[in-house]
């Protein structure tokens, strides 16, 4: 028996080899994808070029020598292109992260940020701050708009763990996160009514969600905000897969259980509530990228999870980025109308085969 | 020896500040087995949940391998506690083995990567329980049976001193039970491995334990040997058994007896009327029984069944007086029911069916005849 079992753990490890292997040409397939496609095609040698001879080319421009095209080339890259792919990708591996912590954490396949109302909460108290500093001042800071969203992720997070953790029942949980979504939106539009036509605006177009119109500035503080928050996730893959198993289990084998859910709880609210801050409420990406990487890996283990999680996620969110601009180009579609179009199928397919295994 | 591997000092343990079990005292030798008994609600979950430190004790003393178990760090209780609980997790695409690894734990290193010595303990622990076949089976996909051996196996795999289990039999079937509590009672044996349980079955209690420990209305009333606690009493009073019964000797409950005046008298003996005793309880025909060697097998089920039995001293016949009471029921009751043993009461039996024939009661020996003959 022993050779044909080391045999199928061979097969396992070859397995998740291959599926990080492929996300990685992915992941990189997506970026030049996005940077290349759009209303000005680049070629991918000029992409290259772009890339990694910046400062040469800067100079060129500066000096005027370039060609125009070239210039051209190098503004959409360098001022509209990249950092919205940077973006759609830090803010996608956080969003899948997110999700697969909080269906860890409510044993429950379909919990994740948007579900489970945090985005509706995250959008309530930036309304709330908006409409309430406008009197004082023009344009909120961005600090105050994190600020907001964090609180606003956390508060509805509370709430949603209230009333979530007594029931074990998947529906139950939707029910619950769908009330949470109607009474935060119902609060939103209630301020709505107090506020100034530009917050309006900004209010309105910042809850389709969307990866443009971010600056270099806030590429750089996601950044600061996810990967670390990320990797602390990574460290936990111990002590997360322990949990997995049981409360009952995790504190017999030496976990703090209590100090830990709260840690999963912050992390959690960290990342969606970073994503929430800077694309505003993208829908279904923590339930549907999840659960695609548990069926490639044919796993659940936090320690291929993590990784894979968020290396996906970020490349669906390139991917679905890249379909919202190009699709119907010129007119551009919200990110969340083509991540809600991927990932609702997959959530009420992932409801009925429940079902289906639960009756067996 | 004398010192006890884990040891409970007046303990209190509920809910909240809520005493459930007040004042429990006991001690454990390494390598004993002990059960605790008692009925639903009574507080056995709460005291296992006390000692894995779920819940903190309202007050006392746990002691445990010489030192103070709530001052313990996690990770060493950890190599010396496991515990098989009742929360029913399903972990999504875990194979068998995958479970059972989880019980390394305490003892793999920051991102729980197993050594070949992790992988060698795994496979020790799913052969020690008969899983070793369905190792790379989904954790989701076997019976209940291999499912709680599985975690067996994972809380054996944690190589711990003390093993606790909350209800570890239930959901299983007779034979899986029995292979569970073997393998329990191997671990105690061969490796000096200590096991507190909370079981529902009382003969398998009594069989495969050291001690028992019972536990009722909030309190531990009695702590021993089986033989000391699962007495006929004993058992009625701990359950709080006012209509049914418990037998010692077989290890069995019956149902109350039937209601109302006798009406039938049952001949018994060498076990045959056991089978006739309980359908009668099902009709709910009320009846005498008799006459039984004190030593018989029938007594233990006619005793608590029948309106009143008449015995007769073991190996020697019935006296003249048992045969004339014995007479005298039959007189009163309407028909007799021959369970086909004329040994029965030292032969006297013999003669009790033929007065009941002479003397004109109908006389039959199967229970559907029984009906006809009482309409």
């Amino acid at each position: 028996m022993a050779p044909q079992v080391r045999g199928r753990r061979g097969k396992r490890a070859l397995r998740y080899a291959a599926v990080f292997a492929c996300l990685g040409v992915l992941l990189v397939l997506a970026v030049i994808w996005n940077i290349n496609t759009g209303s000005v095609s680049i070629p991918v040698r000029e992409i290259w070029r772009i890339l990694f001879h910046k400062r040469a080319l800067q100079l060129a421009i500066d000096r005027g020598t370039a060609d125009p095209a070239a210039v051209s080339a190098f503004n959409i890259i360098w001022k509209i292109r990249l950092k919205r792919v940077l973006l759609a990708a830090i803010l996608g591996g956080a969003l899948s992260l997110s999700g697969f912590l909080l269906q860890t954490f409510f044993r429950n396949p379909i919990a994740g940020p948007f579900v489970l109302g945090i985005s509706s909460g995250a959008r309530m108290f930036l309304a709330l701050v908006t409409i309430g500093l406008s009197a004082y001042m023009t344009g909120v800071p961005l600090w105050i708009t994190v600020a907001a969203s964090f609180a606003g992720s956390m508060l509805t997070m509370l709430f949603a763990l209230a009333f979530g953790r007594r029931t074990r029942n998947m529906s139950m949980l939707l029910v619950i996160g769908i009330m949470i979504s109607y009474i935060c939106s119902a609060v939103t539009d209630f301020l709505i009514n107090f506020a100034k036509e530009a917050d309006i605006v900004n209010l309105t177009h910042w809850a389709m969600g969307s990866f443009s119109g971010g600056s270099w500035r806030d590429v750089a503080i996601s950044a600061l905000i996810v990967l670390p928050t990320a990797a602390g996730v990574f460290l936990l893959s111990k002590p997360i897969s322990a949990y997995a198993l049981g409360e009952g289990y995790a504190q017999s084998v030496g976990l703090d259980v209590r100090m830990f859910r709260l840690v999963l709880i912050v992390l959690s609210s960290v990342l969606s509530a970073c994503v929430t801050a800077f694309a505003g409420p993208i829908s279904f990406v923590g339930i549907a990228v999840p659960h695609i990487c548990r069926i490639v890996l044919r796993s659940n283990k936090p320690i291929l999870m993590i990784p894979a999680s968020f290396l996906c996620g970020a490349v669906f969110c390139m991917v679905c980025d890249l379909v919202a601009r190009t699709v119907f180009s010129p007119t551009e579609l919200s990110v969340g109308t083509v991540t809600s179009a991927v990932g609702a199928p997959i959530v009420i397919w992932l409801m009925i085969s429940r079902r289906r295994e639960q009756r067996e | 020896m004398d010192r006890a591997y884990l040891e409970l000092e007046s303990l209190t343990v509920g809910y909240g500040g809520e005493p459930v079990v007040s004042d429990i005292t006991f001690k454990l030798q390494k390598g004993q087995i002990l059960s605790l008994i008692g009925p639903n609600g009574a507080g056995k979950s709460t005291i296992l949940k006390t000692l894995t430190r779920r819940i903190p004790p309202i007050s006392g003393k746990i002691t445990l391998d010489g030192a103070d178990l709530l001052a313990m760090g996690g990770r060493t209780l950890a190599k010396k506690m496991a515990s098989v609980l009742t929360d029913r997790v399903a972990p999504e695409l875990e194979t068998c083995f995958d479970i059972v690894s989880a019980g390394r734990y305490p003892y793999t290193g920051g991102f729980g990567l197993l050594t070949a010595r992790d992988r060698a303990a795994v496979d020790e622990a799913l052969r020690m329980v008969n899983a070793a076949s369905i190792a790379d089976r989904d954790f989701n996909s076997v019976s209940d049976g291999q499912r709680q051996r599985v975690l067996l196996a994972r809380a054996i795999a944690q190589e711990p001193e003390i093993i606790l289990l909350d209800e570890p039999t239930s959901f299983l079937d007779i034979k899986h039970k029995l292979e569970l509590l073997e393998i329990l009672r191997d671990m105690a044996r061969q490796r000096g491995v200590t096991i507190l349980m909370s079981l529902h079955e009382l003969d398998l209690a009594s069989k495969v334990s050291d001690l028992i420990a019972c536990v009722s209305s909030g309190r531990v009333p009695a702590c021993g040997r089986p033989r000391e606690i699962m007495t006929d009493g004993g058992v009625r009073t701990l359950y709080g058994l006012e209509r049914g019964s418990y037998n010692a000797s077989l290890g069995s409950v019956e149902l109350p007896r039937p209601a109302g005046r006798a009406r039938v008298f049952v001949l018994g003996g060498g076990g045959r009327g056991i089978g006739l005793y309980r359908e009668l309880q099902k009709a709910g025909i009320p009846f005498f029984a008799g006459i039984l060697h004190e030593n018989d097998i029938d007594l233990a089920v006619a005793r608590p069944l029948s309106e009143r039995v008449v015995t007769c001293p073991a190996f020697r016949g019935a006296s003249p007086e048992r045969i004339a009471e014995a007479r005298a029921l039959i007189d009163r009751a309407e028909a007799v029911l021959d369970c086909g043993c004329p040994d029965g009461g030292g032969g006297a039996n013999a003669a009790l069916l033929r007065y009941a024939r002479e003397s004109g009661k109908s006389v039959v020996t199967d229970l559907n005849l029984l009906t006809e003959v009482l309409k």
